[in-house]
């Protein structure tokens, strides 16, 4: 589904992303771990389509297509969502009305009608029942004086109303408690398919407890310099990221 | 040139959507502005010898009185004696109804989007329609006949009901004004009048819709409000201009008399031709608006939303001499490419327990320059006198100005007056937001302008506020750097 070969990519000059490899297939879950600073939260604005990056090097081809060439919004239109890690508050435009725009313009895009507003409704009260979210949080001006969990839990409710084939979830464990991540969690396990692929981007192992990962994979200085089971990641919760760190770090000076 | 720079050059470059104009035959004066003209103007609308002699006293002051220079909008001098003063459509004789109306001026609305056709208007509004110097139409006057509801065009208001435009003209908007209002009072050519009486809530919505056809014309209209005691009306104006190089003076007055108990609301969608991107053109906004409450409890509610001109110079506002009597305004103001815009209000307290509340909602784009100008004054009588106002701007890119002038002015301990205010700049972060859920930019920043806008939005009847949503985001769509 997803293919990253040798992606290269810098922000005002400075190189983040150093050669990342990796191969994403329906049904599966890929983990992506590493200390603070490493390009997790880069990988994910990259793949997404953020214009403050530039890609120097390397390819990224998404069910066929470049994804690198499409504009950010194409790119979601084709089936690839962003669990922000920060959810942006739009004051004054509610989640719904929000979401119906999102969701028409996907369809168009797809050549699918619109849904009116009775079907829009009926297909939001499904959706919520299965992330847990209360309708009143909806009414509400988008993530507008919602707390940490309501937005990761809105960012999931979002997830479940666009259907994505590639959901890439950034750091959404930071700010939860373990109600919340339980919750959070619940829903993005709902919502996996076998037809659709989900990258974890996080700092610890905890979400990884609820969203078994098929892969894990450390990401270092811009590389993935590790990968692994979901062992791998009970390792580096005991073990920290230090060893791996060393290692990679030594490796070079050779 | 990043992208984002690229959808502001694209999008802002959108042409304006009215901007065609007609040829029809036209009765026009000869270009200039000396009591000459003035009373021809009067004779041409057979007006009663008091409507010229107030005419030629407001031309009179108005030779001694000098532009105002106050105001942080900068333009070429208007040159007065190269405008012409009045223009109509020809028509053959006075129609007097939809039907004897030349269908080819029907067809100038009928492109706009108004249908002047009553059977097939599916919601109430009755229409005056103006074209140039004249109301060519005036829908449902025998549903509102019926109500003792008079709504017509000023003209025919002055040969019908002389008793009440004499004795509310210039009531609230007194001929000496300012500069601009009394420009309109020497030259007004036409309008709309309206009368509600006593205790009567008015069925349907009023509208007004002007239409700047001719070159080189000036348009001066005047609009007279009416409200008896214990009644209410909702009345709506719309404009468009055709695209032309030179700038159009549009100079109007409107007045409002809210009378004990009664109720006005008056909205505006303002979107005269704003001048092309590079700045040519447009026109200038000069209007008057200005209400009374006269009675106790009373109450006069603007709301506005103003997306074209090329300059405007605009402050609708609220005597509040009634006690307990309420003033409200409401304030949407775009500007794009080189638009000017110095709008806001006024609030006067001279009542007890009077209150009012403004919410203004600046948003500014291209290279234009917006500037909320209000004024809140207590008079010394008005006990217990409350406002709130709210001035908000929002910049797009980095060439644009927002600007707040808060006068606030308190001869009373007893008052209560608060003003908040932000700016704000549409983030990327927004906008990549709204792309990443499959979005297109020039959607999100509808998106957002809307959302930032809705306080006022809200404000307008149901297909105003349709209409004024799309006006924004044509005017806007894009614009983000």
């Amino acid at each position: 589904m997803l293919s990253i070969k040798n992606l290269h990519a810098s922000i005002e000059g400075n190189e983040i992303l150093r050669g990342i490899n990796l191969e994403v297939k329906a049904g599966e879950v890929h983990a992506i771990m590493g200390p603070n600073g490493s390009g997790k939260s880069t990988l994910a604005s990259v793949l997404a389509g953020r214009e403050e990056y530039e890609v120097t090097e390397g390819e990224v081809i998404f069910q066929g297509k470049d994804l690198l060439e499409l504009a950010p919004e194409d790119r979601a239109r084709e089936g690839v969502f962003l669990a922000f890690q920060y959810p942006v508050e739009i004051p004054g435009v509610s989640s719904t009305n929000f979401l119906r725009t999102a969701l028409n313009q996907v369809r168009e895009y797809r050549g699918l009608e619109p849904l009116d507003a009775v079907k829009f409704l009926s297909l939001m009260k499904e959706k919520m029942a299965l992330v847990e979210i209360d309708q009143k949080l909806l009414s509400r001006s988008l993530n507008e004086g919602f707390s940490g969990g309501e937005k990761k839990r809105n960012e999931i409710f979002q997830m479940a109303m666009l259907e994505p084939t590639l959901s890439i979830l950034d750091e959404t464990d930071s700010g939860l408690d373990i109600d919340a991540l339980r919750i959070v969690s619940n829903g993005v396990n709902k919502l996996k398919s076998d037809k659709t692929a989900t990258i974890v981007v996080t700092h610890y192992q905890r979400l990884l407890d609820y969203i078994v990962p098929d892969y894990v994979h450390v990401l270092y200085k811009g590389r993935i310099v590790k990968s692994g089971t979901k062992e791998l990641a009970l390792e580096l919760e005991e073990k920290g990221y230090d060893w791996i760190k060393e290692e990679v770090d030594s490796a070079a000076t050779v | 040139m990043s992208k984002d720079n690229q959808i502001l050059e694209e999008l802002t470059s959108k042409e304006y959507e009215h901007g065609w104009s007609v040829d029809y035959e036209a009765d026009e004066a000869p270009a200039g502005l000396n009591e000459d003209i003035i009373r021809w103007i009067s004779a041409k609308k057979e007006e009663p010898e008091w409507l010229l002699d107030w005419r030629l006293k407001a031309f009179r002051t108005w030779q001694n009185m000098s532009e105002p220079e106050w105001a942080n909008v900068h333009y070429p001098k208007v040159d007065f004696q190269a405008l012409k003063y009045y223009s109509a459509p020809k028509q053959a004789k006075k129609p007097k109804n939809l039907d004897e109306v030349d269908p080819e001026l029907i067809a100038i609305y009928e492109r706009l989007g108004i249908s002047l056709n009553e059977q097939k208007r599916l919601q109430g509004i009755a229409v005056d329609a103006v074209l140039d110097s004249v109301s060519v139409a005036t829908t449902f006057k025998d549903t509102l006949g019926k109500l003792g509801i008079i709504f017509c065009s000023f003209s025919e208001a002055v040969k019908e009901h002389p008793e009440l435009v004499k004795k509310y003209l210039g009531s609230v908007v007194p001929m000496t004004d300012n500069y601009y209002a009394a420009l309109n009072s020497a030259v007004f050519s036409d309008g709309s009048f309206c009368y509600i009486p006593k205790g009567v809530r008015c069925p349907m919505e009023l509208s007004t819709y002007f239409r700047i056809n001719a070159a080189n014309t000036g348009q001066f209209e005047r609009t007279l409000i009416v409200a008896d005691e214990s009644s209410y009306v909702s009345y709506l104006e719309g404009c468009t201009a055709p695209q032309r190089d030179e700038n159009q003076l549009h100079a109007a007055v409107v007045e409002i008399y809210a009378a004990s108990h009664a109720e006005v609301k008056y909205s505006t969608v303002q979107n005269w031709f704003p001048g092309d991107k590079e700045g040519k053109g447009g026109i200038f906004n000069f209007v008057t608006k200005r209400g009374i409450c006269a009675g106790d409890h009373s109450k006069i509610s603007w709301t506005q939303v103003e997306t074209g001109s090329a300059v405007t110079w605009k402050y609708p506002s609220c005597i509040l001499k009634g006690d307990y009597s309420i003033g409200e305004f409401y304030s949407v103001a775009v500007t794009n490419n080189y638009q000017q815009a110095d709008t806001g209000t006024k609030m006067i307290h001279i009542g007890k327990n009077t209150k009012s509340r403004i919410v203004s909602k600046g948003i500014s784009a291209g290279k234009s320059q917006n500037s909320y100008r209000g004024q809140v004054q207590v008079m010394k009588r008005a006990d217990n006198a409350r406002n709130f106002s709210q001035c908000d701007s929002l910049l797009m890119g980095d060439r644009c100005g927002a600007h707040t002038f808060p006068y606030i002015d308190i001869n009373n301990p007893t008052a209560k007056v608060e003003h908040e205010a932000t700016t704000s700049k549409i983030g990327e972060d927004q906008i990549f937001y709204c792309n990443q859920r499959g979005i297109a930019t020039e959607d999100a920043v509808a998106l957002i302008v809307n959302g930032y806008a809705k306080e006022v939005l809200n404000q307008l009847p149901m297909e105003f506020a349709v209409e004024a949503q799309k006006l924004l985001a044509l005017t806007l769509e894009g614009s983000v750097g």
